[in-house]
């Protein structure tokens, strides 16, 4: 009895190991922490965004345009001869998540790098998780900046290609009295720690500061401290459905674009639909990219992503986004020759491409973009038209070191 | 002086959506203890009703036109679930509670499947656009629509409890089931269209809410916690109740909310409610009963 019983286990031990060994030849080069696989004949991917709760009708759209970009490169041929496989996880507006699916895509899928993130609330969550393994993140969103991380890209604007190009616009209308609208989370309440310092270095009054929680839809008395305030023009750094309830709100008190202009920096195409034209045409928008931008490389992705998505879906900013750091991650692997982190990282300083915002550059020592800052007053059809634009793209300075006003904010 | 009158008028429309989203709640929470965590997908469907109607029948038909298609919808979902879930864990409130949340996920992605993922918009009609001034503070039309609509509807459902036999059977069995079982009340016919009732409700309050807010799937999880709040402090099954509860706390939020912020007044919201409970358990109003349970 016993001895059958030995048998058993070592039988079963055998058996284990036997699988253990399959698996084991099939991580490849994946020796170095958190790096690559680039086994058999595909590249995994990671592809990390809210499809659910209130972040997901901003982010599933930047999901698509990154499947997009992908389907593109591997039809002519993919990355380093492979073919790029994306994995696709769920963020759920849920900041831990996000850093629970990053860690599933690194230590389980082993991805060679991810695409994700929205809000600066996920990223900050993620960014121990990918500092930790030592593996890439390329995030498309613009953000507050005074962040940098050797494992993250930026691909969306920092503060000084989209905030202070917004507060330049409003303070060359003659607009020296406003009043500051956000949700409650790190990006709304550091970005106006930002405005508040060019504010007081500029000659601009700030005449009130509001914040209400994510997903609040309630506006009231915000509105009603609008009218009380009678700011020249509202700087809005609300997110997600907040939006939709603001302008809605903001109309039906009787405030008009003309009489109160709102800048928005998280309203782009796509979150017009759900606010409806009627209630937002005539107020601005401080990005980097519109759908109606006016580069050759643009109309190829906006006909391209409609074909792929549908005629009535738009393409904005952060979507752009999200399709050029595929581009830009996969030039950085052709040109070190590998997905290896380090080897990529290095690769990836002075990297150009011609995407639909028109020419970036990766900048290696803060891996932000360099990027046009483009400001755009929203139309009765639900595009955005652009009426100013700096002269070239802008060079990204997260820790806003050039700017002697910012001194006391990093 | 006109910002206070404006921030008076704030607190009464917050109060009057408060109890649209929480009068049918009212009702399916008092009348059967059932927890329905859905009922803030059923305002949902109500929003998206008023999307789908927006287009072909005009703008202006199309708000009021939504109303009762709203009212059959939501009211039809409604009795669905308590046919096919709900009577099955009958006296088993935890267990509804995670039935109807699990319920409310699986409507929440049926939503994204169909409309998709990002919101949707329904336009207001022109005659609601813009707002009344008085006194120096404009009251928006679409608020003061939404005040006309939640006083209708209460004046309805109160008309309805009080004057038709149908509403005195659902008296009856909210206030002692079995005694109305003996009287020979089918007391299951009755929580069928309690539920109808109020999830048919729930349906119009989501129509009425596209003219301040976002249609997305998402739109039930912002509601569905204020709902409930309002119909415990009030009370079960009581009107009365729900309709003081809701006017105290849209003032007490708008008050709070003009002194400080936004997401304080929320926290003083629910810490007033919290305190309430500690001394009056049972809501603002209550049955007295001799009943021991």
């Amino acid at each position: 009895m016993k001895t059958k019983k030995w048998l058993g286990v070592v039988m079963l031990l055998a058996l284990v190991a036997g699988a253990c060994g399959d698996s084991a030849d099939d991580a490849g080069t994946g020796a170095q922490t958190g790096a690559s696989t680039d086994s058999g004949s595909t590249i995994k991917v990671g592809i990390l965004h809210s499809l659910s709760g209130t972040m997901a009708i901003s982010e599933v759209s930047v999901r698509d345009a990154e499947l997009l970009a992908i389907e593109e490169i591997n039809a002519k041929g993919g990355v380093l001869g492979k073919k790029i496989e994306a994995k696709v996880e769920d963020g759920a507006s849920d900041w831990p998540t996000f850093a629970e699916k990053a860690q599933k895509l690194i230590s389980v899928d082993k991805v060679a790098t991810t695409f994700g993130g929205w809000t600066s609330a996920s990223r900050k969550a993620m960014l121990p998780v990918f500092e930790k393994n030592k593996a890439l993140l390329w995030y498309p969103v613009q953000y507050e900046g005074l962040e940098t991380s050797p494992y993250i890209f930026y691909s969306g604007a920092t503060t000084n290609q989209q905030i202070i190009p917004g507060m330049d616009y409003l303070k060359a209308q003659g607009k020296t009295k406003i009043f500051l609208v956000g949700s409650d989370y790190v990006f709304p309440r550091t970005a106006n720690k930002e405005i508040k310092a060019y504010a007081a270095a500029n000659g601009i009054t700030i005449v009130g500061e509001e914040y209400t929680p994510l997903g609040h839809t309630e506006y009231s008395t915000v509105v009603n401290k609008l009218k009380d305030a009678k700011p020249d023009a509202v700087f809005n750094t609300l997110n997600g459905d907040s939006n939709v309830a603001f302008f809605k709100q903001f109309k039906a008190a009787g405030l008009t674009p003309q009489g109160m202009p709102v800048m928005s920096v998280s309203v782009a195409e796509e979150e017009i639909r759900g606010i409806g034209t009627e209630n937002i045409a005539g107020h601005l928008t401080a990005w980097n990219y519109y759908q109606t931008t006016d580069t050759p490389a643009n109309k190829t992705f906006v006909e391209a992503y409609k074909k792929k998505f549908g005629q009535n879906r738009v393409t904005d900013d952060p979507i752009e986004a999200g399709y050029v750091q595929v581009y830009l991650w996969a030039a950085a692997v052709e040109k070190a020759g590998t997905t290896e982190v380090e080897a990529v990282r290095k690769a990836a300083d002075g990297i150009t491409f011609d995407a639909p915002e028109g020419k970036v550059t990766i900048d290696g020592a803060t891996q932000h973009l360099y990027k046009t800052a483009r400001i755009g007053v929203i139309e009765t059809n639900g595009l955005i038209k652009e009426v100013s634009s700096s002269p070239a793209p802008i060079k990204p300075d997260p820790y806003l070191k050039s700017y002697p006003w910012a001194a006391g904010l990093s | 002086m006109d910002i206070y009158l404006s921030q008076l008028f704030t607190g009464l429309s917050v109060g009057s959506v408060l109890l649209l989203i929480a009068l049918g709640l009212t009702f399916t929470f008092g009348q059967m203890g059932v927890i329905n965590l859905a009922h803030g997908e059923l305002i949902m469907a109500g929003a998206y009703t008023a999307y789908m109607v927006g287009g072909p029948l005009g703008e202006s038909v199309s708000l009021l036109g939504a109303l009762p298609v709203a009212f059959a919808l939501a009211g039809t979902m409604g009795l669905l679930l308590e046919r096919l879930l709900i009577r099955r864990l009958y006296g088993r409130p935890l267990d509804t509670l995670l039935v109807t949340w699990g319920v409310s996920l699986v409507l929440q992605q049926v939503a994204r499947d169909i409309f998709g993922a990002p919101n949707v918009n329904a336009t207001a009609p022109a005659w609601l656009g813009g707002g009344v001034v008085v006194a120096g503070a404009t009251l928006p039309y679409a608020r003061l629509f939404i005040i006309a609509l939640v006083a209708v509807s209460v004046t309805g459902i109160w008309l309805y409890m009080t004057r038709l036999p149908q509403g005195r059977r659902m008296r009856a069995v909210m206030q002692n089931r079995q005694l109305a079982a003996c009287s020979g009340i089918a007391t299951q016919g009755v929580d069928q269209r309690t539920f109808f009732i109020g999830s048919g409700l729930a349906g119009m309050a989501g129509v009425a809410l596209t003219l301040l807010g976002p249609i997305g799937p998402s739109l039930g999880t912002a509601y569905i916690v204020d709902a409930f709040l309002v119909v415990v402090a009030g009370g079960l099954g009581q009107l009365r109740g729900a309709v003081i509860a809701a006017i105290g706390l849209g003032v007490l939020q708008a008050l709070v909310e003009f002194k400080t912020e936004a997401s304080l007044a929320k926290v003083i919201a629910f810490v007033a409610v919290v305190a309430l409970l500690q001394f009056r358990p049972q809501g603002l109003v209550s049955v007295r009963s001799r009943a021991l349970t």
